[in-house]
């Protein structure tokens, strides 16, 4: 089944990706987005947090449809309807959060949907022979019996790898593999992907890790804001011009020279603990932005957690204008003057289908502890069309549902939400994660007007631009660790990406 | 040719019309409030079925339910209905006020009818004046029902245990129990496996003197219990609840997304354990218009099942207290006018699957009107969307 690698003729690419443009609500994820992939090459795209990369394999796995633009499978245009078309087709894919059901076997997982069966069983024996030499071959060896729940990141890796190779891939997608991998599993899967490549296979290795990228690639292919920027053999790439081009040269320096004159400090991490969170050291005073940088998923959602008071904190202390607020409830928090612009618009800021005064009372601690067990519904309205007319979010009456909005004006009200109670400091999680680019103008302004007026913000942030568009100070967020703080005009787009990849 | 002519016209005429009357009663399908086409919908669909089932029966459909229209339409049978409709109403109102938070509260059932047990023996070994013995005899069945339904809650906050299931097996521990305490406890020195009656000052007056004051006369032997009374208060209590106090608020918030509200300081295990309790307290409840208003003791004959029928009223009401009012006077009027189909020849079993049916197809319709409504949703966002569907080119961000 999987050594159908070398089908094609030799150069005609296995799959190209010919000016895919896929819009969503508010952002254009592609835009006239070329990609060639060849058999027997690791290629590597890498670029930014939303420079496109995931749509694009999403584009290429049948997840999604382009708005425009072709696809091309061995030099004849095709149509992926679903992931099954692109499975069929000889595209596998292992996503980043893994696809398995925990107590079933290796095997089972590997054969769910795909079964063998002989006179209408299922024949156990010749998927286990199948699987076994599959995982001798590429050096993917996973014990077929073994339960997922009792394996570890990198074997069930292995076992995802395995699943695309068992349904016939050709073509292997790879989304962040090594976020998740101990350093001797990455060295692993790279032999493993060497072995791939040299069977004639292609391997579509997504990253931020330039290092990594450098080491492994055959050829590389930079993204940024939603089209390629670069394209690059191995060899023929320097470090120093793919920082360049993943950041956007074209950007501004440092925006600007730290404030002079900061005020007291009203946040305080020492020596924090929570999760993900091996130790964040932190002081934020007023009147100063404080960007926390770093590619996601290395522990700014637990830090944002435990900050709102909603994961429990292990060891350390926080301290929140001058009180010690490290066991208190997210209730008490807000009391202290912490307003917060969740991560996750959809998921932890708003309740799309209910109405915006609804989702102003909701969030507003203020307006809670006014009308104590009473729902005053007059002041939510009248403040929800407050924030609806300053920040111009284009909405009839406070009567319509969140979801009635478009993203960047959910974002708005969510931003307004958070600034109106007069906070002391305010935790911005992505504060203009897929919105457009004027909503994103507006939130920057209130942002820098209320820190102008004494607010203390912490950003958190995997937006380099954001990061270096609006912070005085900036941290680097690696690994559930926090760098000292650098101030932002030392810092160019450059040595960010460096310290936010670990490369030197 | 002439009469030829005279057909034409006159079918391009009809055919103008029948256009003109589908779009105006388009126009007036999109004018009912949404809220209303799902269960519309699923009572259609129902009435197909039964129809179905009817002439498969061997019975005229048509007349079938001309009889059950006839009969439920006459003033006795009114009455009856509606006094029938009140423990599906309070059923209902216990299980909506958990669906309202994503929350199922499937246990009504035993909770009610535990409840009932040890409001009936609590209430027969009193001496009270008669408001007073009412309300605490009440009061002993919302502590009781609520009670029960906590066990479920401090499951689920403690242990993680889905309350789908532990409220559901909860039923059967509460059967078991309520027949250990009927035989071995309150019926000790008795053969018939009952309570001890109430006594008078126990029991729910009617309403009829009520109604004779505002010129209204019941016809011959129709009595309306109290109980309606008492059902209408709660529901404008409960509706009051839900949209006027800051805990309704969480609560309806808890239910469409349960993070966001965590993330603003609402305390999801106090949410699940007060809300419990409030659905368990008004399942407690359910049992007492009949044990106050008819029955006045607790046997083995009392009635069994109003907590199931409470979640079809709930889902047929789509959990607002009009909604499941009007849910409960269909299925009390359904229940009343299946006693004539007996008497005409027709399984009155019938009703049972109408009821069944309505359910099922309440949830179908939900769904579809659901999907509809996320479809609508969805094509708003995008119109709205397409003037910066094309964001400026990054280069010429500023900051």
């Amino acid at each position: 089944m999987a050594s159908s690698g070398t089908g094609s003729p030799p150069g005609v690419p296995l799959v190209e990706l010919r000016g895919i443009t896929k819009r969503y609500p508010g952002v254009t994820a592609n835009r006239d987005m070329n990609l060639v992939v060849r058999p027997g090459q690791v290629h590597a795209v890498v670029g930014e947090n939303g420079a496109g990369k995931s749509t694009l394999m999403r584009i290429l796995y049948g997840e999604e449809r382009p708005d425009s633009g072709d696809l091309l499978l061995d030099g004849v245009p095709a149509r992926f309807r679903s992931p099954a078309d692109a499975i069929a087709a000889g595209i596998g894919m292992v996503h980043q959060h893994f696809l398995l059901a925990e107590n079933l076997t290796v095997l089972e997982n590997v054969v769910l949907g795909a079964e063998t069966s002989r006179r209408g069983l299922l024949d156990r024996r010749a998927s286990g022979r199948a699987l076994r030499d599959l995982g001798e071959r590429y050096g993917l060896a996973v014990d077929p019996g073994a339960r997922i729940e009792h394996l570890g990141l990198g074997e069930r890796q292995r076992v995802e790898i395995l699943k695309a190779l068992y349904r016939g891939a050709r073509v292997l997608i790879l989304d962040e593999p090594t976020t998740v991998l101990a350093p001797g599993e990455v060295t692993r899967l790279f032999a493993s992907l060497a072995e791939l490549r040299a069977r004639g296979l292609a391997v579509l290795f997504i990253s931020h890790k330039l290092d990594e990228v450098l080491s492994v690639s055959d050829h590389i292919t930079v993204i940024r804001a939603g089209t390629a920027v670069g394209e690059f053999a191995a060899g023929e790439a320097d470090p120093g011009v793919l920082t360049r081009l993943i950041a956007g040269g074209d950007l501004p320096p440092a925006a600007r020279a730290g404030r002079a004159e900061s005020g007291p400090v009203v946040l305080r991490l020492e020596g924090l603990r929570a999760d993900a969170v091996q130790e964040a050291t932190l002081e934020l005073a007023r009147g100063e932005i404080l960007g926390i940088a770093g590619v996601q998923g290395n522990g700014q959602s637990e830090l944002i957690d435990a900050l709102v008071g909603t994961r429990e904190i292990t060891a350390g202390t926080v301290r929140l204008g001058g009180r010690d607020a490290t066991r208190l409830g997210v209730r008490q928090r807000r009391r202290l003057g912490l307003a917060c612009i969740p991560e996750d618009r959809h998921r932890h800021a708003l309740a799309l289908p209910a109405t915006l005064w609804e989702n102003v009372m909701l969030g507003s601690e203020d307006l809670r502890r006014r009308s104590r067990w009473r729902l005053d519904r007059a002041a939510a309205r009248e403040a929800a069309g407050e924030i609806g007319a300053r920040l111009g979010i284009g909405a009839p009456s406070p009567d319509v549902p969140a979801a009635a909005l478009s993203g960047g004006n959910q974002q708005k009200l969510v931003v307004g939400r958070a600034l109106r109670g007069r906070p002391e400091v305010l935790l911005a999680a992505h504060p203009t994660l897929g919105v457009d680019v004027g909503a994103q103008a507006v939130i920057w302004d209130l942002l820098r007007d209320a820190r102008d007026a004494g607010l203390a913000v912490l950003l958190v942030s995997a937006d380099l631009d954001e990061v270096l568009a609006l912070s005085d100070r900036v941290q680097v967020m690696l690994r559930g660790r926090l760098t000292p703080a650098l101030p932002a005009g030392e810092l160019t787009p450059a040595r960010l990406v460096r310290l936010m990849t670990g490369t030197r | 040719m002439n009469t030829g002519q005279t057909a034409n016209t006159a079918n391009t005429g009809h055919t103008a019309n029948t256009a003109n009357t589908v779009n105006t009663a388009r126009a007036r399908i999109r004018g009912v409030p949404r809220a209303l086409a799902a269960p519309a919908l699923a009572l259609l669909l129902a009435l197909v079925v039964a129809t179905a089932l009817l002439a498969v029966a061997g019975a005229s459909p048509g007349r079938t339910y001309l009889t059950m229209l006839e009969f439920g339409a006459r003033p006795d049978s009114v009455v009856s209905a509606v006094n029938r409709s009140v423990v599906y109403f309070l059923a209902g109102l216990a299980v909506a006020v958990t669906f309202r938070m994503n929350l199922f509260n499937i246990g009504v059932e035993g909770q009610y009818r535990l409840a009932a047990l040890l409001a009936a023996a609590v209430g027969a070994g009193l001496d009270l004046p008669t408001p007073l013995h009412v309300a605490v005899v009440c009061a002993v069945a919302v502590l009781a029902g609520a009670a029960w339904a906590a066990l479920a809650a401090l499951l689920k906050v403690w242990r993680g245990v889905s309350e789908v299931l532990s409220t559901l097996l909860l039923n059967y521990v509460a059967t078991a129990v309520v027949a250990y305490l009927l035989a071995e406890v309150f019926a000790a020195g008795s053969t018939t496996g009952s309570t001890a009656e109430l006594p008078p000052s126990a029991r729910l007056p009617e309403l009829n003197g009520l109604l004779g004051l505002v010129g209204v006369t019941l016809p011959g032997g129709a009595s309306l219990g109290g109980a309606v009374l008492g059902a209408v208060v709660l529901g404008v209590a409960v509706h009051l609840l839900l949209t006027r106090t800051l805990f309704g608020h969480d609560l309806r918030m808890s239910g469409l997304n349960p993070a966001a509200t965590r993330v603003h300081g609402v305390e999801p295990r106090r949410m699940v354990i007060v809300t419990m309790l409030v659905s368990g307290g008004i399942a407690g409840l359910a049992g007492l218009p009949h044990l106050l208003g008819t029955a006045y003791h607790f046997g083995l004959d009392f009635p069994a099942g109003a907590g199931f029928t409470g979640i079809a009223v709930a889902l047929l009401g789509r959990n607002t207290p009009l909604g499941i009012a009007l849910a409960a006077l269909l299925f009390g009027f359904l229940e009343r006018s299946a006693l004539i189909l007996d008497i005409e020849g027709v399984p009155k079993e019938i009703v049972t699957i109408m009821q069944g049916v309505i359910v099922i197809s309440v949830v179908v319709a939900h769904e579809v009107v659901r999907r509809a409504d996320r479809r609508r949703a969805a094509r708003l966002v995008r119109e709205r969307a397409e003037p910066d569907a094309t964001p400026a080119p990054v280069a010429g961000r500023v900051p």
